[in-house]
């Protein structure tokens, strides 16, 4: 069986006006269907840049990014995106509008069509209410969740996930948390997530791939995470072990609290 | 060793007895209207001109308010004055339009290629400082004495500011909205279309504004320079011919006319184009 997406080798190089920069060095792992995949490492470690890449954003200089076979050459809407950025939402679009519109430019849906799949998503992350209002009228959660809807909406091949809470504060990052993962329990969609929090890597994903920074290098993978969670102490068992394994080539350890750091 | 506790209190009770909002008296809330607090500015300033120019007591040299209305009136009734705005209009509206396609035209071009964004800078680098009058002798030449200059001169004091502007717009898209764009396989015309026109629309309606009265004024003084085209004139040229028999009422009534059109588009057309876009995305207060 081969696995819905393929990163094989990839190395990724950026320029700045002064040097060329090495993002990530031979980075391979592959992501099943109904996989919740977890890119976690500290900044610097490439994850990002690995994920648009994915996205198609850009070209790795070596090796090969494969979704469904197919090699990714350019940014597409079988891979949706949800940024961080609370300006992902198109300001001059209402929230059906804004999950309608890749709906009818992408997938070509006739109106109706695109309407009654926007209403729908729109219900799953609990916003009917909201539905007529613009973007600015939401708070960063709301936001979040409608581009959530819109990536779902898609019915992507895969959803990528840019840090997509960190930007929120503690207690909304914690239930939007718990509501991706309902939302994964209902259609059981393919997820490549992005996050620089262990214990948020652990509440979402169902395996992890540890980077190491300067350049981006496969550190470890974690499977089954969720059996973590199953047992008592578990997941601060395995969010400590995680944390040694990457902080553990650091002279000084991070003393800084998880939930803190994940604000970043 | 003592566990915490948790105290609940009462809450609730702010709402039932109306604390959470209130009105406004009446007087603050008009006072907070543009509309009631321009209106009475515009009185106030019609009435400092009615009493100076009773005081100065000198209609050949500065007619009273009542004065220009009544020559207002009287030039409305007899036709002149409409059809010699209309005449304006119709000119400006052509040269407007044209600029603006001539400018979307650049604009693109300028986005999509990095020899259009060169070719766009150096040419409103040159451009935009000409005064467009100074161009008015040459259009004369080129194409006589007629509607044809008039418009020449107007498609080059709107080209430039509405280009640099949306071209600016354009630069000033955050790079999320582009990348979403292109998530969604937009590419191209539709791409520039369905995401940067929107998404610089702030700054693409500024530069309308600013072309739309560097377009008036150029347009009355060239008017006013080489009046008459093609058998009647616009609202430059009945300035110009007033004052040439020193009917001074109507040469305000002229002026007056002008300043009128440019407070109607402003806050009829372009306060609306407001409201209905960039008001309501919130991407400007």
């Amino acid at each position: 069986m081969t696995a819905l997406l393929e990163v094989d080798g990839v190395t990724l190089t950026y320029k700045t006006p002064q040097t060329l920069v090495t993002a990530t060095r031979r980075v391979s792992f592959h992501v099943n269907e109904s996989d919740r995949y977890v890119l976690l490492g500290p900044s610097g470690c490439g994850k990002s840049t690995l994920l648009k890449a994915v996205g198609g954003y850009m070209k790795p200089t070596e090796g090969q990014i494969r979704i469904k076979g197919r090699e990714v050459q350019e940014p597409g809407a079988d891979r949706m995106m949800v940024f961080q950025e609370f300006d992902q939402l198109l300001p001059w679009k209402t929230v059906l509008e804004n999950v309608m519109f890749p709906l009818s430019v992408a997938r070509k849906l006739p109106r109706k069509e695109a309407e009654e799949k926007a209403r729908a998503y729109v219900e799953k992350v609990k916003l009917t209410r909201a539905i007529d209002a613009y973007p600015h009228t939401l708070s960063g959660g709301m936001k979040q969740r409608v581009a959530i809807a819109r990536g779902m909406a898609m019915e992507p091949d895969i959803l990528l996930m840019d840090e997509p809470f960190a930007a929120l504060d503690a207690l909304t990052r914690r239930r939007m948390q718990d509501e991706l993962l309902q939302l994964w329990q209902d259609t059981r969609f393919t997820v490549l997530f992005v996050t620089h929090s262990i214990a948020e890597a652990i509440r979402i994903g169902s395996r992890i791939l540890l980077l190491s920074p300067h350049p981006g290098e496969v550190k470890a993978e974690v499977e089954d995470v969720e059996s973590a969670a199953t047992t008592e102490g578990g997941a601060q068992r395995l969010e400590k072990e995680i944390h040694d394994l990457l902080f553990s080539d650091e002279v000084e350890p991070e003393a800084e609290d998880e939930e803190e750091a994940a604000h970043g | 060793m003592a566990e915490p506790r948790i105290i609940l209190h009462e809450t609730g009770q702010a709402l039932a007895e109306g604390a959470v909002e209130r009105e406004l008296p009446l007087l603050e809330r008009l006072w907070a209207s543009a509309v009631v607090r321009k209106t009475l500015l515009l009185v106030a300033l019609g009435l400092v001109w009615e009493i100076y120019a009773r005081h100065l007591d000198n209609p050949l040299l500065f007619p009273t308010l009542t004065e220009t209305l009544g020559a207002v009136m009287e030039r409305t009734r007899d036709g002149t004055l409409p059809a010699r705005a209309a005449t304006s209009l119709r000119i400006l509206l052509m040269g407007y339009a044209a600029g603006i396609l001539l400018a979307a035209i650049m604009t693109v071009l300028a986005i999509s290629t990095r020899i259009g964004t060169d070719l766009l800078e150096t040419l409103t680098a040159m451009f935009n400082p000409l005064p467009a009058i100074a161009l008015l002798p040459l259009a004369l030449i080129w194409f006589g004495l007629g509607s044809g200059s008039l418009v020449f001169v107007l498609i080059h004091s709107v080209l430039w500011a509405v280009a640099l502007n949306t071209h600016a717009g354009f630069l000033g898209v955050s790079q999320t909205l582009r990348m979403v764009g292109k998530n969604y396989g937009l590419k191209g015309l539709s791409y520039v279309l369905r995401i940067l026109v929107p998404a610089a629309f702030p700054s693409i309606l500024t530069g309308l504004k600013i072309g739309w009265a560097f377009a008036w004024r150029t347009l009355i003084a060239a008017e006013l320079v080489f009046g008459v085209s093609s058998g009647q004139g616009g609202l430059g040229w009945f300035i110009f011919e007033n004052r040439n028999v020193l009917d001074i009422p109507s040469v305000f009534a002229g002026l007056l006319t002008v300043i009128l059109i440019g407070l109607v588009v402003e806050n009829l057309v372009f306060r609306v184009i407001e409201r209905r876009t960039v008001r309501r995305w919130g991407v400007q207060s």
